[in-house]
């Protein structure tokens, strides 16, 4: 069954593309990225997995454009990432992150983290009021919209953030070790309600991972080694 | 909402440091509007002299200072027979001295004038004034600060007067001031058959122009100016105001810096935030935005307080009896308005630098912070 469906996606146009990807830091002196060629179609979840340090992380930015690469070519949507005038468009509307540390800003609330988004990418107050409601239905936190992030637990945090990402309705979700900072129980909780939603939406969840028996819930899962990827 | 809430909470957070920057801007602004606006009374009150019931002022052409205008007699009888002139009225100002009061302004007045017609006696009678060479009528202040009261005689300068009047004025230099009959004035500061300026009243203030034109071609060395525009070219009140500005500039200056510490603290304090912003899609003008705006604020503030602060200074100091009728403490909007607006574009400079900096901000450098 999840084979049949994994199939069907496959089929389906791809929206997320890295062709021979090179990152170096230090001016070349550490090479993190070697040729890094990747492919992600329409509402798949790829579990990107692999030892600390291996560019997990890095490609994960790469693919959201918050770092430039030296080498090769990222693209979402056919649409080149590493250009300068693409990249408010990228974060704005295709692409949504989710962090190990929930990033979220402490002093508001948990509804005005959430609607930080839209104010950048514009949307009128109405949709993104409904939108934010609509996910926090989703993710179980509509009774705790009013409340400040210091107030929150881990989990909600967490869920918090991924209201936060999936705001502006990208259609790819970059996540870095999404509940590496979380216990076991709540771990498996928050990852479950993220797979619910990125099926629910359509989303594409490309995700950054330690934890195997979470990318094994996937779609597909890479294995990174030495700056290449491995898919199994 | 969301915005100024982010603007907001910064200061908020980190509510000492923005304390500190608020009452640096607002000391500031205090500072630029009591320094302006007491000069600016200053210069009305000069200007109230020079146009008692009177639209144009004749002095000597090119003079740095009216106290060394020389206006000769024959221009004043020649300026009194023209058919504009309503009245012609001679004065003469001069810096006298007493033991303990280095500087008294001296009016040499004709009888005819109204610093002395119109004005309240509150002893004496106008009608006496110089009958004598050597009577004298002080202002009330004079009159307080000399020690003196009618009928008294006072030494002024090196010369013993009769006095024969006080009057009350609410011009501080009238008030602290001595009024002589112009002959014995121009005796006292060796000026015969010359005064300092005449203050000239029209029969139909539309012939101001005309007015001035006949002077400038009658007297070569004599200028015709309206009230309004000698209060405007006046040197010695160009230098007042363009010195209460530079010096009220410094201070905005010095809050300025204040402001530009603070937004650099401010943006190296929350760069993981500022790459959260960018993360979620924010611009450069957006994160840009959000700096000036917290500088904005602070700004507004301050300026808000220093408004509040000065205008009490100023009433404090016209509670002051030695600077009573000194201080004209009327806050004109004009400057108010430009105080703020200067206060505010200080604090917008302040914020550019970290504003640019916050711009730089790589949220993939950023968020490595722990």
């Amino acid at each position: 069954m999840n084979l049949s469906k994994k199939q069907t996606r496959n089929e389906d146009r791809v929206v997320l593309c890295a062709e021979g990807v090179w990152k170096s830091y230090d001016d070349g002196a550490i090479a993190v990225l070697k040729g890094v060629n990747f492919e992600a179609s329409e509402g798949q979840t790829i579990a990107l997995c692999g030892p600390s340090g291996c560019g997990k992380s890095t490609l994960l930015h790469l693919f959201g454009g918050l770092d430039t690469l030296d080498r090769g070519r990222v693209s979402v949507n056919g649409v080149e990432v590493n250009r300068h005038r693409n990249l408010l468009r990228l974060l704005r509307h295709e692409v949504g992150f989710v962090f190990q540390l929930h990033n979220l800003i402490p002093d508001l609330t948990l509804e005005e983290n959430c609607l930080i988004p839209t104010m950048a990418s514009g949307m009128d107050r109405r949709s993104a009021q409904a939108r934010l409601h609509q996910l926090a239905e989703s993710t179980g936190l509509s009774h705790r919209l009013g409340q400040r992030i210091q107030k929150l637990s881990g989990g909600e945090r967490q869920r918090t953030a991924l209201c936060r990402a999936l705001m502006n309705r990208p259609k790819i979700l970059l996540a870095d070790e999404p509940t590496g900072s979380l216990d076991e129980q709540t771990s498996g909780a928050v990852f479950a309600l993220l797979l619910e939603i990125v099926a629910k939406e359509g989303v594409t969840l490309v995700m950054a991972t330690h934890d195997r028996s979470l990318a094994a819930r996937c779609d597909r899962l890479l294995e990174m080694h030495d700056g290449r990827i491995d898919e199994s | 909402m969301i915005f100024l809430k982010l603007i907001v909470t910064n200061l908020r957070r980190h509510r000492i440091r923005s304390f500190i920057s608020i009452a640096g801007i607002a000391f500031s602004v205090a500072a630029m509007l009591t320094v302006v606006t007491v000069l600016q009374g200053a210069i009305g009150m000069f200007s109230g002299i020079l146009s008692s019931d009177s639209e144009i002022i004749v002095f000597e052409r090119n003079v740095s200072d009216l106290f060394f205008s020389n206006v000769p007699a024959a221009a004043l009888e020649e300026i009194s027979r023209w058919p504009m002139v309503a009245h012609a009225d001679p004065v003469l100002f001069g810096i006298v001295s007493s033991s303990d009061h280095p500087i008294i302004t001296c009016f040499g007045v004709t009888a005819d004038d109204a610093r002395i017609r119109k004005a309240a006696w509150i002893a004496g009678d106008k009608l006496t004034f110089a009958q004598h060479s050597d009577d004298v009528v002080l202002g009330e202040r004079a009159a307080e600060f000399l020690g003196t009261k009618l009928g008294d005689r006072v030494p002024i300068g090196h010369g013993i007067f009769h006095v024969i009047g006080i009057l009350k004025t609410a011009n501080g230099f009238e008030d602290g001031g001595v009024f002589m009959p112009l002959s014995s004035a121009q005796t006292f500061f060796h000026k015969e058959g010359n005064s300092s300026v005449i203050t000239i009243k029209l029969r139909n203030k539309d012939d101001a122009e005309l007015f001035k034109h006949t002077v400038k071609t009658r007297f070569s060395t004599l200028i015709g100016l309206e009230d309004a525009e000698f209060t405007r070219s006046y040197s010695q009140f160009k230098i007042l105001k363009a010195t209460a500005w530079a010096v009220g500039g410094c201070g905005l200056l010095l809050g300025g810096f204040g402001v530009a510490n603070t937004m650099i603290m401010s943006v190296f304090t929350r760069i993981r935030e500022i790459a959260i912003l960018r993360v979620c899609g924010f611009s450069n003008i957006q994160i840009a935005a959000m700096i000036f705006g917290e500088s904005a604020v602070i700004t507004l503030l301050g300026a808000m307080l220093g408004l509040l602060i000065g205008t009490s200074l100023l009433y404090a100091l016209k509670l002051v009896p030695a600077l009573h009728g000194y201080v004209d403490v009327t806050l004109q909007p004009a400057v108010s308005l430009t105080v703020i607006l200067m206060a505010l574009i200080t604090g917008l400079a302040g914020a550019l630098y970290p504003a640019a900096y916050a711009m730089r901000v790589r949220a993939v450098e950023a968020l490595r912070f722990e």
